[in-house]
């Protein structure tokens, strides 16, 4: 089986600045990856690399057997969707739902754009009522649905995440990350997602890679990072740091 | 224990198009040398807790409260110049990104100084060492480099604690931090924690510590308040969260995704109107 995403030896360099260092992975068609790592870590770079916001400097990311170039086709933004952090940014301030969900469709070129809206909203549980509002008058929660909803309204067979609930309050990060989980199930897709929240990750991902400074440090699978099976002390040091304050720590 | 901060009925309220919006709704709680965290989700009213404590509400926002009350000090009726006097001296505040809350075209070192300076006549060089210590007492390994720095020339870590230093190079008796680590990493968060409370803890200092962390200011701090919705719905010591009754506090517990425990899908909060009550 071809896998959904293969990233072979990908570097990222801004001018003298190696944001990220040859790094490779591979994600299987329907899995869940996730990507941690501290601010600068290039876990985000990853993923506008692969959505075509980062320059590549060398190595191979290959879609479905597909190798990217520079430039990517129109299929290409059509089977790969992004989600990003911030909910208040991401949308634009003077457009309503509907014209949000609108454009992507109308990009391309889809006919029966009127129900496909009514669906993406229901499908992420805003209903129909919220179409014609604007941004400002929803939610931090609600905002990021509608996001996910636009990310949907094209289907994609892949979702880039980057850290999709971390401007959430906490049960509000719970229902987007049940929101996430259902539509995964519900359509196959394959995410790849970036936290820096090693808990949201392993209870997201199947497997993940842990990055610093660019580079990769060690891929798991969730169930060896939750029994404490790693090789890395920086995973380690992650993994404590995430239990919390301790007094006489 | 002696009292530090005794406050009955808080209520903090702005006008809107759509009239008056009560963000803080009768809070009381009263404060010890103590680490007290106030928890709760955004638009609880924890911030503007500790803003009117501060006297940092904006001017159109109104204060109303039974009492109000820092070492005696009536702080409802204090006039401005007072205000100003206690503020940064006896009450310092910690903000949440240090990107924002430094002055951008002012080194770090001076930003200390200022603050000294502001409440204690001291000389320049004196005031130099003490900014001097203070940066080392916050664990900054090379303080003379430090102390030149402008702002955007450290990490979001060592900006939060030349944060600090500014805050206690006064020695206030009552230090607020709202969400101090929310904009850090995991790993420094904990750095900076540990700092925090080895300064509240040797200085005998009192902490209000606001956060949206439940788990984390537990941790950290001896009692928790949680609010929802501008009022305190719970009070309880910080070891016995897990005794929690409230089903609010029990929910945001229950809500977070947890390593090794595998709940698919993760409980929600299902919010009930008569909590706001």
């Amino acid at each position: 089986m071809t896998a959904a995403l293969a990233i072979d030896g990908l570097s990222v360099v801004f001018d003298d600045f190696v944001a990220l260092e040859d790094v490779s992975l591979t994600v299987a068609p329907g899995e869940s990856f996730g990507l941690v790592g501290e601010s600068g870590s290039g876990k985000s770079t990853l993923l506008r690399a692969v959505a075509g916001l980062a320059p590549v400097s060398a190595g191979t990311i290959v879609v479905d057997g597909k190798m990217l170039g520079d430039k990517r086709d129109k299929a290409f933004y059509r089977q790969v969707q992004m989600v990003f952090q911030d909910p208040y940014g991401s949308l634009h301030p003077r457009q309503t739902v509907d014209r949000l969900l609108l454009e992507p469709l109308a990009i391309h070129g889809f006919d029966d754009s009127e129900s496909r809206i009514v669906r993406a909203l229901d499908e992420v549980g805003l209903g129909a009522s919220f179409r014609f509002r604007y941004s400002h008058q929803l939610s931090g929660g609600q905002r990021q649905r509608v996001a996910i909803a636009r990310a949907l309204i094209l289907e994609p067979s892949i979702l880039l995440l980057d850290e999709p609930t971390s401007a959430l309050d906490a049960s509000v990060q719970a229902e987007v990350l049940n929101l996430l989980e259902q539509v995964r199930a519900a359509r196959k897709l394959t995410f790849v997602m970036v936290s820096h929240d090693l808990a949201v990750v392993t209870h997201m991902c199947d497997r993940l890679m842990v990055m610093q400074h660019g580079q990769a440090v060690e891929q798991l699978a969730s169930t060896d990072l939750a029994a404490h099976r790693v090789t890395q002390d920086y995973t380690r040091s992650l993994l404590t740091a995430s239990e919390g304050f301790r007094r006489n720590g | 224990m002696s009292t530090l901060l005794d406050v009955r009925d808080l209520r903090v309220s702005f006008p809107t198009r759509t009239g008056m919006v009560e963000a803080v709704r009768g809070v009381s709680f009263t404060l010890g040398r103590e680490r007290l965290g106030i928890v709760g989700e955004s638009g609880s009213g924890k911030s503007q807790t500790g803003r009117a404590i501060m006297g940092l509400t904006p001017e159109h926002g109104r204060i109303s409260a039974e009492k109000l009350e820092f070492n005696g000090i009536d702080l409802t009726k204090a006039s401005k110049a007072e205000r100003r006097a206690l503020r940064g001296k006896r009450i310092a505040m910690i903000l949440q990104d240090p990107k924002y809350s430094l002055n951008p075209v002012m080194s770090i070192g001076r930003q200390i100084i200022e603050t000294l300076r502001t409440h204690e006549p001291v000389g320049r060089a004196e005031a130099r060492r003490r900014a001097l210590d203070m940066l080392a007492a916050v664990q900054i390994r090379d303080p003379e480099r430090v102390f030149d720095l402008y702002p955007h020339e450290v990490s979001g870590g060592m900006g939060q604690r030349a944060m600090i230093a500014m805050m206690l190079v006064a020695g206030p008796e009552l230090l607020i931090a709202d969400e101090p680590t929310s904009a850090l990493d995991v790993t420094v968060q904990l750095d900076v924690l540990g700092i925090l409370h080895r300064l509240v803890a040797d200085r005998g200092m009192g902490l209000i510590f606001i956060s949206h962390d439940l788990r984390l200011v537990s941790s950290f701090c001896d009692r928790v308040i949680v609010m929802y919705a501008g009022r305190i719905v719970e009070e309880l010591p910080a070891s016995r969260l897990s005794e929690a009754e409230h089903p609010y506090t029990r929910g945001l517990l229950n809500c977070m995704p947890k390593i090794g425990v595998d709940r698919h899908p993760l409980p929600v909060l299902d919010r009930k109107p008569e909590w706001a009550l």
